[in-house]
């Protein structure tokens, strides 16, 4: 790895939990997808008295949230929710994992299945830094969370706050709030977002033309 | 009432619980029988069981432990030092261990309907001073369970911290949780189903059969012959094989010969194969420690047993619970197979219930949870511990 590279600024951890527990009621019931070792289920959990679960498909995180006394399902988001019900939960959150799953559409659509709003924080890979490195040197951005080089990367899509909006669109999914994240603070509006967010951050709600049928 | 398996166990014994002995309570009377789900009445009934570890003043470090289809109280320690094996869940049961006998006071009482020291069909009956053979009644899994609730109000104990079952011992738990809703804390279902699925049904069914159709079963009243040996054995068999994997099965047996490296071409020699050697051998084993009655009637309460009986959905029928779940199925286990665990844990999601789940990758199909428990260890240590720690919040 090239150190002259531009990479995405690891978002801080404590950032992005507190943007999502902002846009989280007391007391609602809470899915975390890609919940890792469970530590924003514990601030929820605690802070908010949400009534939460996580998903995760490494045995090691399953044994983590346990140890939090916390309930969580191994499940792998690439194939779906299927074993959890319709309508279970107010909120579902999705913070950096968007990326990273096989079929994000079919995800989003699960989230919004099971959950009546949907909180996604997702890099923007159309900041104006990634952009020049692909014109400048045609090479492939990589972000300092993911150091991985592009074959080797978690990190099987790449869209940007543009893609995501339209995306929305088409599966008829309405964007609530849209924040994005710039130097490493959570802003309410920004002039060109897209080419100066690291990520954004969406809460998501269900319209009536949301499509049902598998992406 | 004391925990007497804790003083045994000795600097040296490794994660044993040490020199164990089965103690026996009479439950129910005359005037308090126990009302089993089809009308009849029962009392009393006497209880083998077992329990490792030491009641805490507070009582709220009780796990109840539920056995499987063919299980007993024995479940952890020895009972003389020159046993050759220890109790059936020795790995899971004992100091350090996932029911940390250091931590929790631990009971595992043999099943109504059992032939190792509870109440069964080969029971004397006090009335007419014979065995009651089939006039036994008929059981389920709730009567089974109604026993066990029993045992553990006499123990002095109101509300336990858990209850631990795999296979026929987790749907104990399941009804446990459903009918005594006060009584329990913590569930945790291992290779189990919330309804004996159709397949499960056709193997009893073969079972139950082969011990009908032996000349020595006398319509049960074989206690003072030599009894449906024949019938058991090859009913052991064939539930044997449903307890393994194609995968185990060809991992530890394959195609290989037991005796040579050529076939024998004799059509009476029946155990050619190692296969074949092996389920004949777990078919006399048995025999010599299972009452072919009681195979009925726990088989029968096996397939009878559906948590979601008088409730519109498996939901409803959970709805009431109060403990917190873990449950955990096996990739290789097709009696018992996941689906059947996933729909119990998307029941216990869609209304709100605390459950945690995975499927655990092993080879040896539904017998898994007797077998690897090393991840199921992992993951009940801070379940339990977490449960324990809520309990005292």
């Amino acid at each position: 790895m090239s150190k002259s590279r531009y990479q995405l600024p690891d978002l801080s951890v404590q950032l992005v939990d507190d943007l999502i527990i902002r846009h989280i009621d007391k007391g609602s019931s809470v899915i975390d997808l890609g919940c890792g070792d469970g530590r924003l289920m514990q601030r929820l959990s605690g802070e908010m008295n949400c009534n939460v679960v996580g998903i995760d498909v490494e045995l090691g995180n399953v044994a983590a949230v346990m140890r939090r006394g916390l309930p969580v399902v191994a499940a792998d988001l690439n194939k779906g929710l299927a074993d959890i019900p319709s309508d279970t939960f107010d909120f579902a959150v999705l913070s950096q994992t968007l990326q990273q799953v096989q079929h994000p559409k079919l995800l989003l659509k699960e989230m919004l299945r099971v959950a009546k709003r949907g909180l996604v924080v997702v890099p923007n890979f159309g900041h104006w830094r990634v952009r020049y490195e692909v014109l400048r040197r045609g090479r492939t951005p990589i972000t300092h969370a993911l150091p991985y080089e592009w074959h080797e990367s978690p990190n099987l899509h790449f869209m940007s706050m543009r893609d995501f909006r339209e995306l929305m669109q088409s599966i008829g999914l309405r964007i609530v709030k849209e924040r994005p994240i710039i130097n490493g603070r959570s802003v309410d509006q920004a002039w060109a977002a897209n080419l100066r967010a690291d990520s954004a951050f969406y809460l998501l709600e269900r319209t009536s033309s949301t499509t049902s049928e598998p992406a | 009432m004391t925990a007497a398996a804790n003083n045994s166990s000795r600097p040296g014994d490794g994660d044993s619980v040490g020199i164990v002995e089965t103690k026996f309570a009479t439950l129910f009377s005359e005037a308090s029988p126990l009302k089993f789900l089809n009308g009849a009445t029962l009392a009393p009934i006497c209880v083998a069981y077992e329990t490792y570890g030491t009641l805490n003043e507070r009582r709220d470090n009780a796990v109840y432990v539920c056995h499987a289809l063919t299980g007993d109280a024995h479940a952890a320690g020895k009972h003389a030092a020159e046993d050759e094996k220890p109790g059936w869940w020795d790995g899971l049961i004992g100091p350090n261990k996932a029911l940390d006998t250091n931590k929790y006071f631990v009971i595992c009482s043999n099943v109504l309907g059992g032939c190792q020291g509870t109440t069964g069909p080969g029971s004397l009956n006090n009335e007419t001073n014979t065995r009651y053979c089939l006039d036994f009644p008929f059981l389920t899994v709730s009567d089974i369970v109604s026993v066990h609730s029993e045992l553990v109000r006499y123990l002095g104990i109101e509300k336990l911290l858990a209850v631990v079952g795999g296979s026929l011992g987790g749907m104990q738990v399941l009804d446990w949780t459903v009918r005594f809703p006060d009584q329990v804390r913590a569930a945790v279902v291992l290779a189990s189903a919330p309804k004996l699925a159709a397949q499960g049904i056709a193997f009893n069914a073969v079972g139950r059969r082969a011990i009908y159709a032996d000349a020595g079963f006398l319509n049960g009243k074989y206690y003072e012959s030599e009894g449906p040996r024949y019938g058991l054995a090859l009913a052991r068999m064939v539930a044997h094989i449903t307890y393994l994997s194609e995968d185990s099965i060809e991992l530890k047996f394959g195609r290989r010969l037991q005796d040579s490296d050529r076939f024998a071409f004799e059509m009476q020699k029946e155990t050619e194969f190692q296969i074949e050697s092996y389920l004949h051998y777990q078919g006399k084993r048995f025999v010599q420690r299972f009452d072919a009655n009681s195979y009925l009637y726990l088989t029968r309460a096996m397939d009878y047993f559906d948590l979601s009986e008088g409730h519109a959905t498996l939901a409803d029928a959970v709805r009431n619970v109060q403990a917190r779940f873990f449950v955990a199925s096996y990739d290789t286990d097709w009696l018992f197979p996941t689906s059947q665990s996933k729909e119990l844990v998307s029941a216990l999601l869609q209304v709100g219930k605390h459950v945690s789940y995975v499927e655990l990758a092993c080879p040896f199909g539904h017998d898994s949870f007797l077998i690897d428990l090393g991840p199921l260890t992992d993951l009940i240590s801070p379940f339990l511990e977490q449960t324990l720690i809520s309990a005292k919040a």
